[in-house]
């Protein structure tokens, strides 16, 4: 792997939607918190998934990484169906995430944390952990090398890669975050409010990094977004969830003068 | 008090720029040579040498609990079990106890002259490891799905089976008139250690113990070493730190956590046997519930997750209990005239070292590099900012 080059190849071509949901609903006791919901994700794309709170947005991340199970309904990556996989077998297809509220390991470093998201691309096991042979010592080192690299790629001061996670301030931990999921080598990026707590010149770097990233490591993103600026920014596509339904879908100037949406951002009386 | 500190740590560094780079490699050289030597240094049946073997032993226990609590951040209180599982494969696999089977394997010229299973006793090590660590599997599936203090209350049950098996075993027929264990009367004919050219283990001389002993502890500390800056040791830390995030950057939740556990059972299972040979008996009233939390206190003293801290635990209360306490302070009351007798009050002694500990130093004696950090590094700036922010709960994230 030379380290010349964008760090991370190209993820492999799948069909010309990366994620597909079919009729995905999730119940808890009585509540349904998404309730038959169908959306696309082309590749190569930026996808917006917004809507009031508790509308189900979260939900609905939560089952497409395999944290939660749908009550009806299918979820296919590509091909592959993985409404049932576990997380982090799903995580190895290819789907990364980051949190609304950032979760990263508090007392593992910037590099460490980076490390964990490369888990799946590594290959020792318990004894090459133990014994150590050359291959275990050199993937080890290429391991932090990248990691380093893909800090350095989110834009995260040098001297901070040593830290504790738990001690960086908080814009560096959301790029911490971000680096993490990119570190799975992911084909689809979830993005959970990662402008939350930001400033609008933070978002709209953020906003731009997206678009970066997506080009740079030919990547499909799904974002859950408050800011309608962002969203409207940056996505070629919305879907608007209100109470676990699906109400729109669309480019974002249509979304935008849906009188459903308005009405459930709104309110009834101005629309 | 702070101001000392941070004068203290920057004394360090200066230090530790101006040492070689072999220096922390010496420090450990240093301390295998000495330990291999110790044994000359005291007469080879001394109450010292016998306290040391079992504080040894005790060590490697303390680091396999330590894998499990440390590391996994899996509270087991029920470590016990491992000890009573590894001292009874050394009763099933190096006595006389099933009396019907004819197995010699690399034995003393006496015990292959006898009736029973004999292994050599490195076999009896890897087979005590080996069925502690399939134990350490099976208590672990039941708690896959629980947390925090749920783990050790299952943990704890599991631990209190095993014993009340140890108790009971003895009316568990196992074929041909033969038992499972033998309950409290113990296995007591158990073979000593053999080995081709040292010849038998026994009691008078205990320097062969004492460095069967030490190999053990290399061992352990050189898998512990290596595990903690593994792929592997990351995924323990990281299941810790936040499970959901760690299933979510692709760590197998089932795997790992039954890896923790299995890895920490073998070792609790080797010092087990150890511990059945040394003690020359496995009964069933050695595996009492205030093991468990004996062995934990180890861990906790010398600093969770600290591999150093649980060695260092392991033989401090190892030598407090075998040797402080026993030998050197037993008398201690008498001389001002009380009328009792130190061991009497020996767990009053651990309670009160513990409760000392924890409020003079909660880290432990020799804490995980990662929570040092935590303590000693100055506040990020955003959130210092945080902090000073009038009305800001906790400050910072």
């Amino acid at each position: 792997m030379s380290s010349t080059e964008a760090p991370l190849p190209a993820p492999p071509a799948v069909a010309l939607s990366v994620l597909r949901a079919e009729h995905v609903t999730k119940q808890f006791g009585g509540l349904v918190a998404v309730n038959d919901v169908s959306f696309d994700i082309p590749q190569h794309s930026i996808v917006s998934l917004i809507g009031p709170n508790g509308a189900g947005k979260t939900t609905l991340f939560n089952m497409l990484t395999g944290l939660y199970r749908p009550t009806q309904g299918r979820i296919l990556l590509g091909e592959r169906d993985i409404t049932r996989a576990r997380p982090d077998v799903i995580t190895s297809y290819g789907v990364a995430r980051t949190f609304q509220n950032i979760r990263l390991f508090g007392a593992m470093t910037a590099v460490e944390n980076v490390m964990i998201g490369h888990h799946t691309q590594m290959r020792a096991g318990l004894f090459g952990s133990i014994f150590r042979p050359p291959w275990v010592r050199r993937e080890e080192l290429q391991t932090r090398e990248r990691a380093r690299e893909l800090l350095a790629y989110v834009g995260l001061r040098e001297p901070a890669f040593d830290r504790l996670a738990s001690q960086l301030p908080y814009g560096d931990q959301r790029r911490v975050e971000i680096a993490r999921a990119l570190a799975s080598q992911p084909a689809l990026l979830l993005l959970d409010e990662p402008t939350a707590g930001m400033n609008p010149q933070e978002s709209q770097a953020l906003t731009e990094f997206m678009r970066a990233m997506r080009d740079d490591l030919k990547l499909t993103i799904l974002l859950i977004e408050h800011d309608m600026k962002v969203v409207m920014g940056v996505s070629e596509r919305v879907t608007v969830l209100d109470y676990g339904k699906k109400i729109a879908e669309g480019e974002p100037t249509q979304v935008r003068a849906d009188p459903g949406v308005i009405e459930a951002y709104l309110g009834k009386q101005a629309s | 008090m702070s101001e000392l500190r941070a004068q203290l740590r920057e004394w360090r560094e200066v230090v530790e720029k101006r040492l070689p780079r072999w220096w922390s490699r010496a420090l450990p050289g240093a301390l295998i040579v000495i330990g291999i030597f110790l044994p000359f240094l005291f007469s080879s049946s001394s109450g010292f040498m016998n306290a040391t073997i079992i504080a040894i032993a005790y060590a490697v226990m303390s680091l396999g609990l330590n894998i499990v609590v440390g590391f996994a951040g899996l509270l087991d209180l029920g470590y016990v079990a491992f000890y009573a599982l590894g001292a009874y494969s050394l009763g099933w696999l190096g006595s006389g106890f099933f009396f019907k089977a004819q197995v010699h394997v690399l034995v003393s010229p006496v015990a292959s002259t006898l009736p029973g299973v004999h292994l050599n006793f490195i076999l009896i090590l890897i087979g005590a490891a080996l069925i502690c660590a399939a134990a350490g599997a099976v208590i672990g599936l039941p708690t896959l799905r629980l947390r925090g203090d749920y783990i050790a209350i299952v943990t704890l049950a599991f631990g209190e089976i095993i014993g009340v098996l140890a108790v009971n075993g003895q009316s568990v027929p196992v074929g041909g008139g033969m038992t499972l264990t033998a309950g409290n009367l113990g296995i007591s004919a158990v073979d000593a250690p053999y080995f081709p050219g040292i010849g038998s283990f026994n009691l008078l001389n205990l320097r062969p113990w004492y460095w069967l002993i030490f190999a053990i502890l290399l061992v352990v500390l050189f898998v512990n070493l290596r595990l903690r800056d593994s792929r592997l040791g990351r995924a323990w830390i990281a299941l810790r730190e936040d499970e959901v995030a760690a299933v979510s950057m692709g760590i197998p939740l089932v795997r790992t956590k039954l890896l923790a556990y299995s890895i920490g059972a073998a070792f609790g299972g080797m010092s087990g046997a150890f511990f059945g040979a040394y003690y020359t008996t496995v009964n069933a009233g050695q595996f009492q519930f205030g093991f468990s939390i004996f062995i934990l206190a180890m861990v906790i003293i010398g600093g969770l997750g600290s591999i150093w801290g649980a060695v260092v635990g392991g033989l401090a209360l190892g030598y407090i209990n075998n040797y402080l306490i026993p030998d050197v302070l037993n008398n201690l009351p008498a001389k001002f005239g009380f009328n009792f007798q130190l061991t009497q009050v020996e767990f009053g002694i651990f309670g009160f070292l513990l409760v000392i500990m924890m409020v003079l130093r909660p880290q432990g004696l020799i804490p995980e590099r990662r929570r040092r950090l935590e303590l000693t590094a100055e506040i990020a700036p955003a959130d210092a900012q945080l902090a000073e922010a009038p009305g800001t709960p906790g400050g910072g994230t």
